[in-house]
């Protein structure tokens, strides 16, 4: 059987704007995927234990509030502790330009700004991932 | 000729012209097999007097200042005044936004938005551990009455009317209001403006509720209680369709929440046995404008007349005052393209026209450069412009509610109602608004249109100049305004440093206080007020009320 | 593999969690997997939670994890949501609601969409009890849809069944719907706080009252989303377990319950084996041209597996 692709999308910090977090997840869930959503409010350290949990394939977080840059690294930092380095990570929101080269370095592999069409996310998601 | 006579003449010269379109469409299909708004509302060819032939101008229409109000809530609207031009702004901390009031204010923006970082709204101080990276980026950072006193330096409290953009935490910055207005000696009897104190949105729209449902209404009746008998002029609640909207409802879905969220709160204070006619004045509301522009001059219109109706039928109410809808509008964030970012302001534009068309009270407009982040001095000012200019050169402002009488407007202005209303029985057979948001009901209404829409985008059926269509290779944006990473640290060092100063016995009594009164029930309000200015923080009340009455989790 | 093992008999996260994987999906080392962490199966308290859409099981379940672990025991929950039965993903929401215990090491949520299991908990769901079973969950969980037969497949598994219900869902439909009144080992009237609330229970116990030869299941009235009735509940989850027990009944439990999974894996792997085989298309054209029965094309594919047929029928 095809695996399955599993993607976890979070939304880390106070930011309570789910409108994208939950149209990406309708699109993924579209494509053939299962989403697990965490709903809003997550700390970086709740949606590592989830991500390990579920043994995800991918991350999506999405940050309207500007934490971005705190919070998103964080993220990648803690996956890699636990030994999950392998999940591909991807982030989307309010996001400035000149922000997204720190954060790839940080480890996040693609931003996906207002205005992406979900179906490159999809995409990115489908061609990236290392499954097993 | 008479009428029966002139509705037979009109529906056979429409007979004789429908030949005329089927020759025209044999030539040239239309764009689209169909035309409809996003709440499913037919865009006909053309509308003429047989669609708004059951409109009575007298029971339906009226005039403005009279009830229904759909002509507006003034006799005299803008000729009198110009809505207030309120443009919604805070970021950093209190200092750096205190300078942008004071610009704004130099600009000629006639009434003060206070946007409120995330910590704030959410009862936080900047140095909870949830705080970390929020600080001072969507709004201003408010640890404490220090924050509010340097917040309002050099603004004279009786002269601006002041909107709080705050819901769960509404009762705490208002008592800094209350304390820092004290300071400057002016008593809560002259203060006037809004806080937006809507918390029911918040569970299914915006995200930064606190406690649960219960106890969150009653400190909003608390407040109402409150501020009849000391701010008398104060509008205690924004009862809020723009965050649904931006979340992705339909105008009708806007009209429709918003409203029945309304009349959750007025039902709420009827029980605990206020008046209607003593507190409904006091409420006011707030909407999204958004693009298609015929829509929401309708759906404002149609806003106005459906709530005077439920008012006056739900409730008894006697007073002109307790059914008028009073409404802020801010054009749509949702609308705003981070590709070609210029094209924003004649978004704007068209949207603010709209509202003012519309009849708004107030209007916050956008700029152009925020979909990337907040936005610049310099597109600030295009956006208060771009109000200016549609007031003094336009001159639409200088008759009321000129699309009234049109066909097309007043046919969607019905419908609008009408479609509203079947959603707000709806929501009344689930058992009223917290029943309804607990079972998920606005929450999958509003992800079913945002992933309509999110499709509609993708297919290019919706047109987004510069989005999916007219696009162009362009460089990273220059010149955004970024908050210095600096700002989080200075704030929580004048945290730190408020905390040695104060009196810590003087707070720690307020809290016990706080608690004592919070578990008996007795109204919030003068605890709050006594806490705040003991230079308690926003954090550490709050505390005690999560402590006390929860905290909510997402259904 | 063996550090897999390892690791998941240890209870750590990381490896339970690929196990899970590997099981889920069918994945090489499956078999290997099953057979080593199967002996050490057989010591959690395995209890089922499941009703109707909007019920409130999720929030129910997160409040009954706090209790559990009040108490200290550590919890294994399964929360499963349906495919969409056009494009085959999921959104798996379950987990929003539990998401306090998100930090908890002793509580250990794993999300599983049914994948395209036609009602009836899929087999890889079972295993993966196994594996939390094996990795020393003292309570596991599991949280189902709740429609069709999704709700009979549990009662196999389950030592406890607990079926929720909520007032307003039309009561009676509910109750009347067809082997609900059979599984439930326990009732739990969640929102209680509701209009219908009573009516609701009046109805349950008017239906219950009609069991004359077995334990009348006990019903409980909670509020989850105030923490209301959740210790009641728990207590009374447990006193019906100990009455499995003290009955003699958790043998016959316990031997249904490999029956229904041997059978589970019986039933796909002969159709799996059979679709498989090399004449297994060719069958099917014969029988829709008419040339052979399905009856007869059993007996052909079984012929192509190696395995008789049933001589003793007549061959009419």
């Amino acid at each position: 059987m095809d695996k399955k692709i599993k993607v976890l999308v979070a939304k880390p910090g106070l930011d309570g704007h789910d409108r994208g977090a939950k149209v990406v997840s309708r699109a993924l869930r579209d494509a053939g995927m299962e989403v697990i959503y965490t709903g809003i409010r997550q700390t970086p350290e709740q949606i590592v234990a989830t991500a390990v949990q579920e043994d995800v394939d991918s991350l999506g977080l999405s940050c309207l509030s500007g934490a971005h840059n705190k919070l998103f690294p964080k993220v990648v930092a803690l996956l890699k502790e636990k030994g999950a380095g392998d999940v591909l990570v991807f982030g989307g929101g309010i996001i400035p330009d000149e922000d997204i080269p720190g954060l790839k370095e940080a480890g996040i592999s693609a931003i996906f700004l207002p205005g992406t069409p979900t179906q490159v996310t999809i995409d990115f998601i489908r061609n990236n991932i290392t499954q097993a | 000729m008479s009428c029966t006579e002139k509705k037979a003449r009109l529906a056979e010269r429409q007979e004789q012209w429908q030949e005329m379109v089927d020759k025209a469409l044999a030539r040239f299909p239309e764009r689209k097999e169909a035309f409809a708004t996003t709440s499913g509302i037919e865009m006909k060819r053309v509308f003429t007097p047989a669609d708004v032939e059951e409109i009575d101008y007298n029971d339906e229409v009226g005039f403005p200042g009279e009830f229904p109000f759909t002509r507006g809530v003034q006799p005299t609207m803008y000729r009198a005044r110009f809505w207030t031009m309120r443009q919604y702004a805070g970021f950093g901390s209190a200092r750096q936004t205190n300078e942008r009031y004071r610009y704004l204010l130099g600009q000629g923006q006639t009434g003060l938005s206070v946007a409120f970082d995330l910590p704030t709204q959410i009862g936080y101080d900047s140095d909870h551990e949830l705080s970390d990276g929020e600080v001072g980026k969507v709004g201003v950072a408010i640890d404490s009455l220090a924050d509010m006193e340097i917040l309002f330096d050099q603004i004279a409290l009786d002269k601006v009317s002041t909107s709080m953009t705050i819901n769960a935490p509404a009762a705490v910055l208002l008592a800094m209001y209350i304390a820092v207005a004290e300071k400057q000696g002016v008593s809560s009897d002259k203060l006037r403006g809004t806080i937006q104190n809507d918390v029911l949105k918040e569970y299914f729209a915006r995200g930064t509720y606190i406690f649960p449902p219960r106890p969150s209404m009653k400190i909003i009746t608390d407040i109402f209680s409150y501020c009849k008998d000391n701010l008398p002029n104060w509008n205690t609640i924004s009862i809020s369709g723009y965050h649904i909207r931006e979340a992705g409802s339909s105008a009708v879905q806007e009209v429709a929440f918003t409203l029945a969220d309304g009349l959750a709160y007025v039902d709420a204070a009827v029980k605990t046995g206020l008046d209607v006619d003593v507190f409904a004045k006091r409420l006011s509301f707030f909407f999204n404008v958004h693009n298609n522009f015929l829509e929401e001059v309708a759906k404002f219109r149609a806003a106005r007349r459906l709530w005077a109706k439920l008012m006056k039928e739900r409730f008894g109410a006697k007073k002109a005052s307790s059914m008028m809808m009073r409404f802020h509008t801010q054009t749509a964030g949702c609308s705003l393209t981070a590709q070609q970012p210029d094209n924003n302001v004649v978004r704007v534009t068209m949207q603010a026209l709209a509202a003012v068309l519309g009849g708004t009270n107030s209007l916050h407009t956008n700029s152009r450069d925020e979909a990337l982040c907040l936005p610049t001095e310099d597109s600030v000012r295009i956006a208060l412009r771009t109000q200016q200019i549609i007031a003094h050169e336009s001159g639409v402002a200088d008759t009321i509610d000129p699309l009234a009488g049109s066909y097309m407007i007043e046919s969607m202005t019905s419908e609008i109602e009408a479609k509203a209303l079947e959603y707000i029985n709806k929501i009344d057979g689930l058992g009223g608004v917290v029943k309804a948001i607990e079972a998920g009901y606005m929450q999958q209404e509003i992800g079913d249109s945002a992933y309509a829409y999110q499709k509609s985008v993708e297919t290019a059926e919706q047109v987004i100049v510069g989005v999916n269509r007219f696009t162009i290779d362009e460089p990273a944006p220059k010149n955004l305004l970024r908050i210095k990473k600096e700002m989080e640290i200075e704030q929580l060092e004048s945290l730190r440093t408020m905390k040695a100063k104060r009196d810590a016995t003087a707070v720690t009594a307020s809290l016990k206080e706080l608690r004592q009164v919070a578990e008996s029930g007795d109204n919030l309000l003068p605890v709050i007020v006594s806490a705040v200015k003991t230079y308690a923080t926003l954090g550490e009340v709050c505390g005690v009320l999560r402590e006390v009455f929860g905290e909510y989790t997402e259904a | 593999m063996e550090d897999l093992v390892a690791g998941l008999l240890a209870g750590k996260v990381r490896p339970l969690a690929k196990a899970i994987t590997v099981v889920e999906n069918d994945r090489p080392g499956k078999r290997e997997l099953l057979k080593q962490i199967y002996p050490q199966t057989g010591n959690a308290y395995l209890l089922g939670i499941t009703g109707p859409p909007g019920a409130g099981k999720s929030t129910l379940t997160d409040k009954v994890i706090a209790k559990l672990r009040q108490q200290g025991k550590t919890v294994g929950v399964i929360a499963v949501d349906p495919s969409s039965p056009f494009s085959g993903g999921a959104i798996l929401g379950d987990r929003i609601r539990m998401q306090q215990h998100a930090l908890d090491d002793g509580v250990f949520i794993r999300s599983m969409a049914t994948r395209s299991h036609l009602g009836g908990l899929s087999k890889s769901a079972v295993d993966v009890i196994h594996l939390m079973d094996a990795a020393g969950k003292d309570v596991i969980i599991i949280e189902t849809v709740g429609v069709g037969q999704d709700e009979v497949d549990i009662v196999r598994i389950a030592k406890t069944t607990v079926v929720v219900m909520v007032p307003g869902l039309g009561d009676s439909v509910q109750i009347a719907k067809a082997g609900v009144m059979e599984i439930a080992d326990v009732f739990a009237v969640n929102k209680a706080d509701r209009e219908g609330a009573d009516k609701l229970l009046i109805e349950l116990r008017a239906m219950l009252d009609m069991i004359k030869d077995k334990e009348k299941p006990k019903i409980y009235r909670t509020v989850a989303v105030d923490d209301v009735g959740i210790e009641e509940l728990v207590k009374g989850i447990f006193a019906h377990g100990e009455k499995v027990v003290e009955s003699g009944l958790i043998q016959k439990k316990i031997t249904e319950k490999a029956e229904s999974e041997l059978r589970a894996y019986l039933l796909d792997t002969i159709m799996e084996r059979s679709t498989n085989l090399a004449s297994y298309h060719e069958v099917v054209k014969r029988v829709a041209d008419k040339e052979i029965t399905p009856m007869d094309g059993v007996d052909e594919i079984f012929a192509g597996l190696g395995l008789h047929g049933d001589e003793n029928v007549e061959k009419n």
